[in-house]
């Protein structure tokens, strides 16, 4: 086991007030609270600090860690001495929450009276519907598009039948609905916590985001794609070959288009209700002057059709 | 990673329901989903968190990603203890963050 600096994840002296500890792990909190802060790791950060607020929140439980905390490190193989607790009592308080998993760590220390508890509401016949969880997962702009099924495999923590807390893998398929957006999410009806006392299970939110895509990029059911054009294709017209996440399809270029212009393909987009359309945005490149025709073409564009495109810049 | 195939799969996959602007709620789905009370959620319709369709409680219609929207108001509270008011205030303002971080 692995010893654990609380003072440390919340960023305070060990000499701190309670005061001090208070406005720290507040300050934590707002920063990496899961559905504020985006980051991948916001939810494993925010439980550290919420798992080292509960210890230094409690004069108690502050005064045993302490104890046997003196000269450790963060991450320092960690045994408890067999009487590190006499003294202390900490049934009153901590674990109140059902939804903190704590560390290995914490469970060692303060962990057992904790499980005792919710086993005795058990049997107190009270009935709840269990945890609601959620999850994330990363897909492709084509498993939207064409529909899937996506395995994915969490950690659960459920409660065996002798009352102890394990953490076992639980894999499920879920399938991916054609046309699922970015940010939505899927709910499975009681695939989350355990209920109690014969209580239905909670249910799972599955909150869905795209890869980035090579060529692609979604805004709700639209697609954008950067279109490079020669500026023959975008003066004088064309038709070009367009990818789409459904193939390639022949598209317009009207004459006289510029850079930036937007094309729109309608329906091409992710497909729904009202499916999405796709939205070609030109991007005219430049053909390099590397020879001397090439320039001779150019200093005789220059002639033939003289311009200030910065006239609207009072230039 | 994803497949194409159910044929693929020891066991039938799980269909879901999409939390999506296209389906709606009662007030009694609503309130079994996000596991609270109808009054919580007057009180969430009164700060404007939620805007449902329909005149009396019993036409009341919920969009699905208005449950998303009680659940972080839910969570909000609990964690940071800030009240309604703000949580609405701060569900608006990571809306605004989101459609503008999706026009980058």
């Amino acid at each position: 086991m692995e010893y654990k600096d609380y003072y440390k994840g919340l960023g305070v002296e060990r000499d701190a007030g309670q005061d001090e500890i208070k406005r720290a792990y507040r300050k934590l909190a707002r920063k990496f609270h899961p559905d504020v802060n985006k980051a991948a790791d916001a939810e494993k950060r925010f439980k550290e600090i919420g798992e080292a607020y509960e210890v230094l929140k409690d004069p108690e439980k502050r005064a045993a860690y302490d104890r046997i905390g003196t000269g450790l490190k963060e991450g320092q193989e960690f045994r408890p001495p067999p009487d590190w607790n006499t003294g202390f009592e900490f049934s009153g308080g901590g674990y109140t929450d059902a939804s903190g998993h704590f560390s290995d760590f914490f469970e060692e220390l303060f962990g057992r009276s904790g499980m005792g508890r919710s086993f005795h509401v058990r049997r107190d016949g009270i009935r709840a519907k269990g945890e609601d969880h959620r999850a994330k997962i990363m897909i492709d702009l084509e498993d939207s598009f064409n529909g899937a099924v996506q395995t994915i495999t969490l950690q659960v923590t459920e409660v065996d039948g002798t009352g102890r807390m394990v953490v076992q893998p639980h894999t499920l398929n879920v399938r991916i609905p054609k046309g699922i957006m970015e940010g939505q999410s899927i709910r499975l009806a009681e695939q989350g916590g355990q209920g109690f006392g014969g209580g239905p299970r909670g249910d799972l939110y599955i909150e869905v985001a795209f890869h980035p895509h090579r060529l692609f990029r979604a805004d709700k059911r639209d697609i954008y794609l950067e279109l490079p054009v020669t500026p023959w294709e975008a003066a004088l017209g064309a038709t070009v070959t367009v990818p789409t996440l459904g193939g390639k399809v022949d598209m317009k270029i009207p004459p006289g288009s510029q850079s930036g212009q937007k094309l729109r393909l309608k329906n091409k987009g992710l497909p729904g209700k009202t499916a999405g359309d796709q939205f070609v945005v030109l991007k005219v490149v430049v053909p390099p002057a590397d020879s001397e025709a090439a320039k001779e073409i150019y200093r005789k564009m220059a002639d033939v059709m003289p311009m200030n495109p910065r006239s609207a810049l009072g230039v | 990673m994803a497949r194409e195939r159910d044929e693929d799969f020891p066991f039938q996959p799980l269909n879901g329901m999409v939390l999506d602007d296209q389906a709606r709620l009662s007030l009694n789905e609503l309130c079994e989903i996000c596991n609270i009370s109808a009054e919580t959620i007057l009180d969430m319709i009164e700060e404007g968190l939620l805007e449902p369709q329909g005149r009396a409680p019993v036409e009341w219609r919920f969009r699905c990603y208005e449950v998303r929207r009680v659940q972080v108001a839910m969570r909000l509270q609990q964690d940071l203890r800030v009240n309604l008011p703000g949580a609405a205030l701060i569900i608006d303002l990571l809306e605004e963050l989101e459609e503008l971080r999706r026009r980058i």
